[in-house]
């Protein structure tokens, strides 16, 4: 979102998919810059890459850059970090392309392969079998109760080879715990603290619909869920595990806890806006004009208020609405 | 099929529609005598809910005096697919219109029997079904009506006319007994007059299966008004019936004793027991149980979770949360309305019975 294709390109590909395809479904995975991007311009691109994904994509799924650095610092420090799959290549060469030599090698291999394996874990319903099939277009269904309001968190474990392949249950259960913990997530957010619209757990391998329920009962007091949604949960089963693992589970998360992302992403974006900085650069292009960043800026605050209006009723007893009365 | 949920019925039901029915249509007409058409859909998620209720109506326009019973699966009450409720709501509300009978399985409730009765650790989806399977067999394996000394010729037909005497009044509801693991049927003896008693408490006090009855709830004294009795039975949770039927298979069954089944205490006051209750008794064992007894009901068991799943959607309604993925697909909120009106209409007829 940071870059000009990605921000460019890739929605205005968004938009041609929408009036090409209208019934498909859209689902967008977003890399957010981190505060100490390279691209100085990458608030104005990201707002205004914003705007066109909350009109145009169906789900977004966000990822940060650093969320990803960590994850792939942790798994080299894992202790039992025999097999790490081949896609994982331990000492990456891979310069980062804005200029110049970093004096940290970026491992954009490792980063690139947890997102691969995101994605796959997303779509294994819709290519392998299982007991409780979920398609893509029932994630959008259950997990987008109001239409701007798509974007999802996601975590994902295992993120390493499990030594024994015949996992007890106790094992298992620490999966779903992993699932819900912050290491494992592909955005820096506290979604335990925020407010959860739904959740959808899409899990791989050997798990039967007990596991599951169990799981489901055990995790729930912990995580808040809005009052009109209070058993939230989108299950699905797949019984094909991924490469190397013996199951693996995938969470995703319609959560108010996105919002200080994007309330960063809107204050970086004033910060450069309210000098009027850079935008010359902008504005020289045919169709580009000032009204752009203005309604950008907008649609990026209303989401917000969204979000606020729903985190406001967290934590108020609400009282059940009236039901329809019946003349006997 | 991939479905999204609802939309569904609204999509998928209609393009499909002539393929489906010409199917049909090709076995009808290979019957020597059509019986009726039995359903099996989930209420949940997209396909059983949205095309299972639009192929009923489909049978309903194209075959207007043929016996329908659908059978439905009740989710769990903690969430398999978040618009559970959306779709429960819709599609009980529709299918009452075109089914003439809507027999209620519940996800818990059988898992509940595969963890408590039969022992099983790792519960899948396979031991879910075997169980569903077995009750379903126990009703509608051949049997002897009552009186009769062959087996019936139309089953749906019977299983109608005993348990369905008013439309407004069609969810009904099974108990089988008994119901345990391999191990341990070698183990046990059973007898017609335990099996009755248990099966009666099983009623009364609404246990969905052998395990944990509450024995301490009796039917009313008789004597009371009817306006006073609704309040008294709720004091007392007893589960008021409109039919009963038995369904007893296994050695000695015509030694069976069913009077505790025949007490106008357990009824309605409207129906008399003599029309309200039957027995089927057919001297063949089923699936390895020496005897088996299946109660098939219309009553108010259904009515608690019924009310929590309209309550729920009520107030997910309330806020309008993902209303617009219905209304894309051409579900309104008139549509919405018009079936929590039928639903809230249907609690509020059970609750007085």
């Amino acid at each position: 979102m940071g870059g000009g294709t990605g921000s460019g390109l890739g929605t205005f590909v968004l938009n041609v998919l929408e009036d090409e395809f209208p019934e498909v479904y859209r689902i967008v995975t977003s890399v957010y810059p981190s505060a100490e991007d390279d691209v100085i311009t990458s608030p104005y691109n990201s707002v205004l890459a914003m705007r066109e994904l909350t009109e145009h994509a169906d789900c977004v799924l966000p990822i940060e850059n650093q969320s990803l650095v960590d994850i792939v610092n942790k798994i080299k420090h894992m202790s039992h970090s025999g097999k790490l799959g081949a896609e994982i290549k331990q000492s990456s060469t891979i310069i980062s392309g804005q200029g110049g030599v970093k004096g940290q090698e970026k491992p954009f291999d490792a980063m690139n392969n947890i997102v691969a394996n995101m994605l796959l874990n997303l779509t294994s319903s819709a290519r392998f079998e299982g007991s409780l099939n979920m398609d893509l277009n029932e994630i959008t269904m259950n997990l987008v109760p109001f239409p701007n309001l798509h974007y999802l968190v996601s975590s994902l474990t295992p993120l390493y080879t499990l030594a024994d392949v015949n996992v007890p249950s106790r094992r298992l259960d620490q999966m779903f715990s992993d699932a819900f913990s912050k290491d494992h997530q592909l955005i820096h957010s506290d979604p335990k603290h925020s407010l959860y619209l739904a959740c959808a757990l899409i899990v791989r391998g050997d798990v039967q619909v007990s596991d599951l329920r169990r799981n489901i009962e055990r995790l729930k007091p912990s995580l808040p869920f809005v009052s009109w949604n209070q058993e939230g949960w989108k299950t699905g089963l797949c019984s094909v595990p991924p490469v190397g693992h013996s199951h693996s589970l995938l969470a995703l998360a319609n959560n108010t806890c996105v919002k200080p992302t994007f309330i960063e992403l809107k204050d970086r974006f004033m910060k450069l806006y309210k000098k009027r900085a850079h935008l010359h650069h902008y504005l020289h292009v045919d169709g580009m004009e000032q009204s752009c960043f203005s309604e950008a800026f907008s649609s990026l605050s209303s989401l917000i208020e969204e979000y606020n209006q729903l985190d406001a009723t967290k934590g108020l007893l609400m009282t059940d609405a009236q039901r329809l009365n019946i003349a006997v | 099929m991939y479905t999204v949920a609802f939309p569904s019925f609204c999509v998928h039901g209609p393009r499909h529609e002539e393929d489906i029915m010409d199917l049909v249509r090709r076995e009808v007409e290979k019957c020597d005598r059509l019986g009726g058409f039995f359903n099996m859909m989930s209420m949940a998620g997209g396909t059983g809910s949205g095309m299972g209720t639009y192929i009923t109506q489909c049978l309903r326009d194209t075959y207007p005096h043929s016996f329908i019973l659908n059978q439905v699966t009740w989710p769990y009450g903690t969430g398999e697919v978040i618009v559970q409720n959306y779709n429960s709501v819709l599609t009980l509300s529709h299918l009452y219109q075109s089914s003439d009978a809507i027999l209620v399985h519940e996800n818990d409730t059988v898992h509940k029997i595969c963890a408590q009765l039969m022992n099983i650790k790792q519960i899948s989806f396979k031991d879910v079904n075997k169980v569903i399977a077995h009750q379903l067999g126990s009703v509608l394996q051949p049997a002897y009506t009552e009186g009769a000394s062959e087996y019936n010729r139309n089953p749906l037909g019977d299983l109608m006319k005993s348990m369905v005497c008013h439309p407004e009044y069609k969810l009904l509801g099974l108990r089988n007994i008994p119901q345990m693991s391999e191990t341990s049927l070698a183990y046990s003896v059973f007898t017609w007059p335990g099996l009755l008693k248990h099966l009666r408490q099983m009623l009364i006090a609404n246990a969905k299966m052998e395990e944990g009855i509450d024995w301490q709830v009796r039917p009313p004294a008789g004597g009371l008004p009817p306006a006073e009795k609704g309040t008294h039975n709720k004091q007392l949770r007893f589960n008021t019936s409109l039919a009963n039927l038995l369904i007893l298979r296994g050695k000695d069954v015509q030694s069976a004793d069913t009077g505790g089944f025949m007490d106008p205490a357990l009824y309605t006051s409207w129906l008399p027991p003599g029309v309200a209750s039957s027995t089927w008794r057919t001297p063949m064992s089923f699936n390895r149980y020496e005897k088996s007894a299946t109660l098939v009901s219309n009553s108010q068991f259904l009515l608690k979770p019924l009310d929590g799943i309209v309550g729920k959607a009520w107030n997910m309604f309330a806020s309008r949360a993902y209303v617009h993925q219905y209304t894309q697909f051409g579900i309104s909120e008139e549509d919405f309305l018009d079936s929590f009106t039928a639903l809230e209409q249907i609690i509020a007829s059970y609750t007085h019975l």
